[in-house]
């Protein structure tokens, strides 16, 4: 999974700032946590929402909703793959009427959201939908930004932008790789 | 995956995947709206050379809940060499486009044959005597859940067989559904015990590395899950044991044997099931009895196959 | 027909010489005038081939064999005759049957067929046919068989032999209790058939089957063949009825001698025959009651289906597989080149045995001056992969396509007249 050619463009205590970053706009955002269910998209986006969800109960002081939300029986590209492996579904309380937040560490064209969308629409009918990325990479092929964004990396459309998280990848970082000649 | 034809073909890396899915399908079911658009623009043809209402639904539901286009078939097939082929049957259909069958036929093979012949994917929905490994699938589905060993992420390990005791028994003969399940539990790791009157065991069994006896009471206390399977009282005509009340009283699940089944021990019958024959209504209804389990199992497990055949690029 | 000189051919016992060949039959070298040279050095000489058990399809199934391509095939196998079994539509009950197919055998064969009547009438196992009629036709019938079923009333069967009897037929059984398997059985009943969910036949179906029959003939004092002994059982009962000195022959066909029941384990319809593909223990008893004389001679059973009759499932597509292009290959691989079989045997297996078990005058005969030229050129070193589709038989089930295996026949005789010729 690593590639030795990747380039480390932000390193973990840069990441750890955003995270607190991001925590304190959704907080803001929405006037408190009350109503706010946080829905990571597997794999890194749960982790992501996980560590929001830790730094929102360092501001707020009592726990947040959190869960996740797995998109792969809503992709509309699963025939240009092999089958992939699906992730779990685990929605910690009624989001009908609640700020669900979509977390995902990487913002690109934009497809995981809009089947993240298809997949929501089947869970409930929450009240706002917001979307929280740590990366937003530009290139976006769909009508669809985000509301919380950890930074914003200028990168051409055929490098590989990957999150790294210490609990999954030993450490916490963000790559840039280019694709083999 | 290209086809499910037999339970064996499947690894235990194979075989846990399609339970894990399972498992994230088992939850649309308890959903309002039953529907994944993942095979949509699919076309699914469940074609039933064999009557067999329950598994049909079951599969027509998989295809619809995740918006493939299912079209049912129901031919009688031909029972002698002077109908159309098999082959031409199949080759017909899989020209108008199809991207999988799912095959229910009374001869044993004909699945497998069927598969050899056509470009879509092919589920073996069960083949004469010979194989029905979506059962067996849903089967262990319903069991791992007994288990209790499914953890909360969903990916409860394979390795909650391992040791578990399950006696299979009655027309072991006839059935297909025992050639799967042993094929798979002995994947899955857990020892299977094979009890039938000696004129329903098959012609080698001692060679399937499972054990085999023909004294259910020797075996009813140890066992974890007892399958007893459905008595086919249209082959009965063989002369394969004495009467009915002996082989109830030998091979069924009456409510004095049930009372020796050890604590938490599940009963399991992949139906339709003769009451009063091959089980007892106290074993069918008895809080241990997995028996509806299996049958909503059913439609996750299929599901979760259809999602491994047809849910990646072609191959 | 030109006259044929053959030289440099070795014969059976070992000698060798030129052949000369005219007027049908074979002639001293010098007495042949303007005669065709076949160059044999190298090769051997064998009487031409009988098959006791042929299925021609003619009249009926045109469609899968024709008595012209049947006997086409059997010339390109080493063959100069060929019985042809009553199974056909009509069924050879009758004289008149019998001397239709003689006649159509005389006009579009390429090998003498030896015509083949039913033991019952409509092989139904009830009433026995016209056997006597027959024998007294054109067709001159002397084997009787009900053969794809079997004689299983024992009362029917004591009749036909007691019956044949007066003008020597001979009653060749396909011995299988029906009743001892269900009416799906479709392989050998084994641990393959058992995880295959396949109905199969017992061994003891056969021997069965055997044993009464060889009591019977005992009773009858009739003449019994057993048609295609495929089982270790068989050939005990059968061992044990000639210690006895019961009048029983037997044959053996070349995929019991060859091919083992795992060829099922695909349900590839080319390998449901019947009597079915057997286990190692059975292959390894036929082979050595060919080579001991308990089973008397080869047998092809060349069964030719049309594909639409095997694009089946395995239970329902009907059983049967080609053998008379391979089965001397079959029998140099498995018997000659074993040591089993020298080919004095073979001649006598494949040749003589069958010539005296239909009676025929003409066939398995030696190769001397005065004989009729029915001869097969042999070159037992020769290989090839078996492609089914250079067949000449109207039909693709080949059980040894694809299957390396010796290639021996050069050229065929019959009567004096080349029918094959590499």
């Amino acid at each position: 999974m690593t590639n030795p050619s990747a380039r480390i463009v932000w390193e973990g205590h840069q990441i750890a700032r955003a995270v607190a970053r991001m925590a304190h706009q959704i907080v803001e955002a929405n006037g408190g946590s009350e109503n706010v269910v946080l829905l990571g998209i597997p794999t890194r986006g749960v982790l992501l929402a996980r560590r929001l969800a830790d730094a929102i109960r360092g501001i707020e002081g009592h726990d947040i909703a959190v869960g996740e939300l797995d998109i792969t029986m809503y992709r509309d590209d699963l025939r240009r793959q092999p089958t992939r492996a699906v992730g779990r579904t685990a929605i910690p309380r009624s989001i009908d009427d609640a700020t669900v937040v979509l977390v995902d560490d990487v913002l690109f064209t934009g497809r995981t959201i809009a089947a993240a969308l298809d997949a929501l629409k089947e869970v409930g009918r929450p009240r706002i939908v917001q979307l929280a990325v740590l990366i937003d990479r530009g290139h976006r092929q769909l009508p669809i930004q985000a509301d919380h964004v950890g930074r914003l990396l200028q990168a051409p459309a055929e490098a590989r932008v990957n999150v790294r998280m210490a609990e999954i990848d030993e450490l916490d970082a963000v790559t840039i790789s280019m694709p083999e000649a | 995956m290209r086809h499910l034809l037999s339970a064996g073909d499947l690894s235990l890396a194979e075989a846990t995947s399609i339970l894990d899915v399972a498992e994230e399908m088992h939850t649309i079911q308890s959903r309002q709206i039953k529907k994944l658009p993942t095979l949509r623009g699919r076309t699914v043809i469940n074609m039933f050379f064999e009557d067999s209402t329950r598994t049909r639904t079951s599969f027509e539901m998989a295809g619809k809940w995740m918006s493939a286009d299912t079209i049912n078939i129901s031919t009688k097939g031909s029972s002698t060499s002077k109908g159309e082929s098999l082959r031409d049957t199949m080759l017909t259909l899989d020209a108008m486009g199809t991207d999988c069958f799912v095959i229910r036929h009374g001869s044993s093979g004909a699945v497998a044959q069927a598969a050899s012949w056509v470009r879509a994917h092919v589920v073996n929905a069960g083949d004469g005597t010979h194989e029905h490994p979506t059962q067996a699938l849903l089967d262990a589905f319903a069991m791992r859940r007994h288990f209790g060993t499914v953890d909360e992420s969903g990916t409860g390990g394979d390795e909650v067989f391992a040791g578990k005791r399950i006696a299979i028994v009655g027309d072991l003969l006839h059935s297909r559904v025992v050639r799967s399940n042993v094929l798979l539990q002995r994947t899955l790791g857990s020892s299977v015990t094979l009890v039938a009157p000696p004129t329903l065991l098959p012609t080698g069994v001692e060679q399937w590395g499972v054990g085999v006896t023909s004294d259910l009471d020797e075996v009813i206390e140890g066992a974890d899950v007892v399958m007893m399977l459905r008595v086919q009282r249209e082959r009965m005509h063989g002369g394969f044991f004495p009467t009915e009340r002996e082989y109830t009283e030998l091979y069924g699940l009456p409510p004095q044997r049930l009372a020796r089944l050890k604590p938490g021990a599940a009963i399991c019958h992949p139906g339709p099931m003769n009451r009063g024959l091959e089980i007892s209504s106290e074993a069918a209804d008895a809080a241990n009895s997995l028996i509806l389990e299996q049958v909503t199992a059913g439609v996750s497990v299929r599901m979760s196959v259809l999602y491994h055949l047809l849910g990646g690029s072609p191959e | 027909m030109r006259d044929l000189l053959i030289s440099g051919a070795r014969l059976a016992d070992g000698s060798s010489g030129d052949l000369g060949v005219s007027g049908g039959r074979f002639v001293e070298p010098g007495d042949v005038r303007d005669a065709e040279r076949i160059q044999a050095e190298g090769l051997l000489a064998l009487p031409g081939l009988v098959d006791p058990h042929t299925h021609l399809r003619e009249p009926g199934r045109e469609d899968a064999e024709t008595v012209a391509t049947g006997t086409l095939a059997a010339a390109r196998g080493g063959f100069t005759a060929v019985s042809a079994m009553a199974n056909l539509d009509p069924v050879t009950d009758t004289a008149e049957a019998a001397e239709h197919l003689a006649a159509l055998a005389a006009r579009t064969g390429s090998t003498e067929v030896i015509v083949v009547g039913s033991v019952t009438k409509g092989l139904a196992g009830e009433q026995l046919s016209e056997m006597g009629l027959m024998h007294r036709s054109a067709a001159g019938v002397r084997m009787f068989s009900d053969d794809g079923r079997c004689v299983m009333d024992s009362l029917v069967m004591r009749r036909a032999l007691t019956y044949a009897k007066t003008f020597g037929g001979v009653i060749a059984q396909h011995s299988q209790d029906s009743r001892l398997a269900g009416p799906g059985a479709c392989c050998h009943e084994s641990e393959i058939s058992g995880r295959l969910g396949l109905p199969g036949w017992p061994a003891q179906a056969e021997s069965a089957i055997i044993a009464r029959d060889v009591q019977l003939a005992q009773l009858s004092g009739g003449r019994l063949h057993v048609c295609h002994v495929s089982t270790a059982e068989g050939v005990d009962v059968i061992r044990w009825a000639k210690r006895r000195g019961i009048a029983v022959s037997a044959e053996v066909t070349p995929h019991h001698l060859y091919l083992g029941t795992r060829e099922v384990e695909g349900y590839d319809t080319t390998f449901k025959v019947n009597p079915p593909l057997r286990t190692d223990e059975h292959i390894e008893a036929v082979r050595e009651a060919l080579a001991d004389g308990t089973i008397d001679m080869v047998g092809t059973d060349h069964a030719p289906h049309a594909r639409q009759d095997k694009d089946h499932p395995f239970d329902i597509a009907l059983p049967g597989m080609l053998g008379l292009e391979q089965v001397l290959g079959v029998v140099i691989e498995v018997m000659v080149d074993t040591g089993r079989l020298d080919w004095a045997g073979v001649v006598d297996r494949m040749s003589a045995a069958p010539a005296r078990l239909t009676g025929s005058a003409t066939q398995g005969r030696p190769i001397a001056v005065g004989e009729p030229a029915n001869l097969v050129l042999v070159d037992p070193s020769a290989r090839a992969v078996v492609d089914r589709d250079a067949s000449a038989s109207k039909s693709r089930n080949n059980p040894y396509h694809g299957r390396d295996l010796p290639d021996p026949v050069v050229a065929t005789i019959w009567a004096g007249r080349i029918t094959y010729r590499r």
